[in-house]
């Protein structure tokens, strides 16, 4: 089936991925048993760590031996904490997928909207907007824009909640099913903290939604003025079909292709400004996770981090890949 | 031709089209008029630039955003087009009146399956429900002669090859039984028995529907075989207009016989084929000489340059723009 | 050469928001330049009497929490900025260039190699894969330097490998190989050249991306150490007095930021109207 073939592609891609991260093990400068044991090791701990970390051995054992730890889903142990990364890296995940998938779902709400009015209007104050929102939005640095929302939304017009994670201190998280604390707290009919949860949600959702949306808008008006060009829309006009048949039946339809595959390029963004929107706004997810371990000097959490954001990365091209395929039959058919 | 139709389809009278560029206005037609009659087929004939396809489009209200028309009426049975309301135009639009382009390929859209593509048209001018409009789009299919038309309406366009794409456009235009068909380039593009087999099939779809056909072409010779009327325009001016029998036999403008020496089968041999000397003149000039001809004809005369060209009705059906004609 | 002028002066002309990014970016080169020769105050100094004191007179952008001058600080940080942006564009605009070059002119295995060695540097969200090397390699400046030079290696070896694709037989080429130059030349010294102005282009348009990866880099405490001045740790240290509403610690450099990468993309936005050859009238 196609989903296999597609699969078959990215194996080499994941493949790339574990060399790379393996080697990022092993480039630190120096003796790698002395950063994985620790500051406050002895001799005697530094040498079990190498020996059991096999930094004793030949490089090509240690990356079968790495290759085989991956098999078991073993990331190693954070020194901070004392846990194994991979469970720490999955129960930090729902945290940090709430926050794409909302910051992902507004940005798109609003960009593909504006890019279709711009494209419809050209000259127009919505074009011009769009263009405005396109060349600003690339240039504001996710941070910054986070800082930004702060300032205006919680200290000066008090009607954001403080950044400080996903909850109050006072509120406490809903019965666990899927970590998405809107999902469960809706199941668990639980309105007040699903209020709660969307107040804390909102502002660093925008942040990341503000980032996204320029690539977006961009890259929707540019497609939808050239579908609306194209040849089978002069067509449509001669047939006389309708008005917003031909805009969204045949230029939209057309014109989001592009958008798709632009996708895979927002979500490369994205899951860089995680890690900083979680810093801002303090959002016990992976990237921050990450960035308290790097600080830390504890490099198994910041490595696994690494890898398991590179396969979040193929998995999302992947399902494009497949959305695109769904999308547009010329791709479908195989050679 | 149908004698009894005193009142033509189509009266297309002094149309002035220009186009705002970045280089310049380019005054791509200018002051043109042509009758079309219920049933008659008739071809607008000339080079690429002569204005043919704009006028169809602005017959058809498709011009470009940078395009305006500064004078002229067109009246389509009864209605003048240029003054009719956005709704007016909407309903005869692929009802009454259909077109077909040229690259058919790239003129249907490339992700809908053809039968949907038909059957968006039927749903929109046909007064059929939406349980119908597969079917009957598969029953054009079969009117335009696609093999299979069954498995065939659920293809894609990049599935069929060009002939099959302008059967399928043939389809799309005459579905709601228009009375007027205009084709622009039609068979340009396609390999020459393929082309044949096209124009054949308009001709005789439209002799069945009674269906007026206006062909918009650069091949003089294939003008010849399928239209009985021909206008020839050269740099946005229709020169001479005649039957078909009447053109060859006699043209009347310089260009004219120029064109019909220059076209295979127009000339006894090869050696004898003639170029057209010259070019189409910058259309965005200013200073246009009255007769756009003129730079390129050996007849030319100083009153050529700033004389109101005459429209000149030599005899019935035929006019000519010329102060010399032959 | 001065048809290219005086069409890059048309485009000014007709465009003022493309002919105030090149004026900000002379501004910026001159404070890269200048430095610690145009700041008012010393970038290092501090003065706890004068902490956390608002825009004033004296003090244009404030003082921060340990009262140095924010807006000195800024401006000598825009060597550092400048600096690390440009020698790491730098860096991937030669190697990705040459090397897309060779596997687009060359074929076969190199270009085996190199499409690899490019796919699997885009397999990986390029901030984090920054990240990655930074914190493999040692948490310095110069590290950041390298990892962002990598991170953006992928464009420039794409996009001179594709055209390399292109030109490969063009009849220039073919002139030149007819005269007797051998094949490295040729790639130096004719297809080099012809790619260039859309090479330019891009090098612009990364110029911003750098800056705001080597800025986010060490917002979240990679390479910069305190008290060095630079763009992206300044609004670091600022964060914290926000939420007290002490904003313009984290505020100007912030803007600063903003405004260069802002240049830097309209600066790319207009080499390509004036480059793009499909412009030329």
């Amino acid at each position: 089936m196609i989903v296999l073939r597609r699969l078959a592609t990215a194996l080499p891609v994941i493949a790339g991925v574990i060399v790379v991260t393996f080697l990022l093990t092993r480039a630190l400068p120096g003796d790698p048993a002395v950063y994985f044991a620790g500051p406050a090791a002895t001799t005697q701990a530094i040498e079990e760590i190498r020996h059991r970390l096999g930094f004793d051995r030949t490089l090509p054992v240690q990356f079968l031996d790495y290759l085989q730890r991956l098999e078991h889903g073993d990331l190693g142990t954070s020194l901070t904490t004392g846990q194994p990364v991979t469970t720490e890296l999955l129960t930090r995940l729902p945290a940090s997928a709430e926050l794409m998938l909302l910051a992902l779902f507004l940005s798109v709400a609003i960009a593909v909207p504006l890019g279709i009015a711009a494209a419809m209007r050209p000259g127009s104050p919505v074009d011009h907007v769009c263009r405005i929102v396109t060349t600003a939005g690339v240039s504001l640095p996710t941070f910054f824009t986070g800082l930004l929302l702060v300032y205006v939304f919680y200290y000066l017009l008090g009607v954001a909640p403080a950044p400080l994670g996903r909850l109050d201190v006072f509120d406490s998280a809903p019965p666990q099913h899927s970590g998405f604390y809107l999902i469960d707290s809706l199941l668990a009919g639980d309105f007040e903290t699903f209020r709660a949860a969307l107040g804390q949600l909102v502002l660093p959702g925008a942040t990341m939604a503000i980032f996204t949306l320029a690539p977006l808008a961009r890259i929707t008006r540019a497609a939808m003025l050239g579908a609306l060009g194209s040849e089978f829309i002069r067509t449509a006009r001669a047939s006389g079909l309708a008005r917003h048949r031909i805009v969204f039946v045949y230029a939209f339809r057309n014109a989001v292709l592009p958008v798709i595959t632009t996708l895979g390029m927002v979500f490369s963004f994205m899951l860089g400004a995680n890690v900083l929107v979680e810093k801002v706004f303090a959002w016990p997810g992976l990237g921050s996770y990450a960035v308290e371990a790097l600080i830390a000097s504890d490099y198994a959490p910041v490595q696994g981090f690494v890898l398991m954001m590179a396969l979040l990365y193929v998995l999302l091209n992947l399902v494009i890949d497949l959305v695109y395929g769904l999308v547009d039959p010329r791709v479908r058919v195989e050679a | 031709m149908d004698a009894d139709n005193a009142v033509p389809l189509l009266a297309v009278e002094d149309l002035g089209i220009e186009f705002r560029t970045r280089s310049g206005t380019v005054r791509a037609v200018d002051g043109i008029g042509f009758k079309l009659r219920r049933g008659e087929t008739m071809a607008l004939v000339g080079e690429s630039g002569s204005g043919k396809s704009v006028t169809a489009y602005a017959i058809m209200g498709i011009l470009d955003a940078a395009a305006r028309i500064t004078s002229g009426t067109i009246v389509f049975g009864g209605l003048e087009l240029l003054q009719a309301s956005e709704g007016a135009i909407a309903e005869i639009r692929g009802r009454e009146l259909a077109m077909i382009f040229q690259n058919p390929r790239t003129a249907l859209n490339p992700i809908r399956p053809v039968g949907k593509q038909i059957a968006d048209i039927l749903l929109r001018h046909g007064n059929v429900t939406a349980a119908q409009a597969p079917s009957r789009a598969i029953e054009m299919l079969a009117k335009v002669r696609i093999p299979d038309p069954e498995r065939r309406a659920r293809s894609y366009p990049f599935e069929l090859s060009g002939g099959m794409c302008q059967r399928v456009m043939i389809a799309m235009a005459l579905a709601c039984a228009p009375q007027l068909l205009i084709a622009d380039e039609p068979t340009t593009g396609l390999d020459i028995t393929t082309q044949a087999v096209i124009m054949d099939l308009i001709a005789e779809l439209a002799a069945s529907q009674k269906m007026a056909t206006l062909l918009i072409t650069h091949d003089l010779g294939l003008a010849s075989e399928y239209c009985g009327h021909i206008a020839v325009m050269h740099a946005g001016h229709i020169v001479e207009t005649a039957p078909t029998a009447a053109l060859f036999a006699a043209p009347h403008h310089p260009y004219t016989a120029k064109l019909i020496a220059a076209t295979p089968g127009g000339a006894p041999n090869l050696e004898a084929l003639a170029a057209i000397p010259g070019a189409l003149p910058d259309l965005r000039r200013e200073d246009l000489p009255l007769c756009r001809y003129s730079g390129r004809c050996e007849r030319a005369a100083p009153a050529c340059l700033d004389r109101p060209l005459p429209r000149r009705a030599v005899s019935e059906g035929r006019g000519v723009a010329c102060h010399f004609p032959l | 050469m001065t048809a290219t002028l005086r069409h890059a002066r048309y485009v000014l002309s007709e465009n003022p928001v493309t002919a105030f990014a090149f004026a900000l970016f002379f501004l910026l080169a001159l404070c890269a330049a200048l430095g610690p020769a145009l700041a008012p105050f010393d970038p290092l100094a501090s003065d706890t009497a004068e902490a956390l004191t608002g825009p004033s007179a004296a003090h244009w952008f404030g003082t921060d929490q340990l009262g140095r001058d924010i807006l000195s600080r800024i401006v000598v940080a825009t060597r550092l900025d400048l600096g690390i942006a440009v020698t790491s564009v730098a860096l991937a605009f030669g190697i990705g260039t040459l090397v897309g070059l060779a596997a687009g002119y060359c074929g076969g295995w190199i270009d085996r190699i190199v499409g690899r060695a490019v796919d699997t540097i885009m397999a990986f969200p390029l901030f984090v894969l920054a990240m990655g090397i930074v914190a493999a390699l040692g948490n310095n400046v110069a590290n950041i330097v390298y990892a962002t030079a990598i991170i953006n290696l992928p464009i420039y070896a794409r996009l001179s490998r594709s055209e390399a694709n292109v030109r490969r037989n063009a009849g220039f080429v073919e002139a030149a190989r007819l005269c007797g130059n051998g094949e490295a030349r040729i790639v130096l010294a004719q297809l080099l050249p012809n790619i260039m102005p859309l090479m330019m282009v891009q090098v612009s348009l990364t110029l911003g991306y750098a800056i705001l990866n080597a800025a986010g880099l060490s917002f979240i405490g990679l390479g910069v150490r305190p008290p060095t001045a630079e763009w992206g740790i300044m609004v670091a240290e600022g964060a914290s007095f926000i939420v007290s509403g002490e904003w313009w610690v984290a505020f100007f450099p912030g803007i600063v930021l903003m405004a260069a990468v802002f240049c830097f993309n309209l600066m790319g936005d207009g080499l390509r109207d004036i480059v793009d050859p499909q412009r030329r009238t």
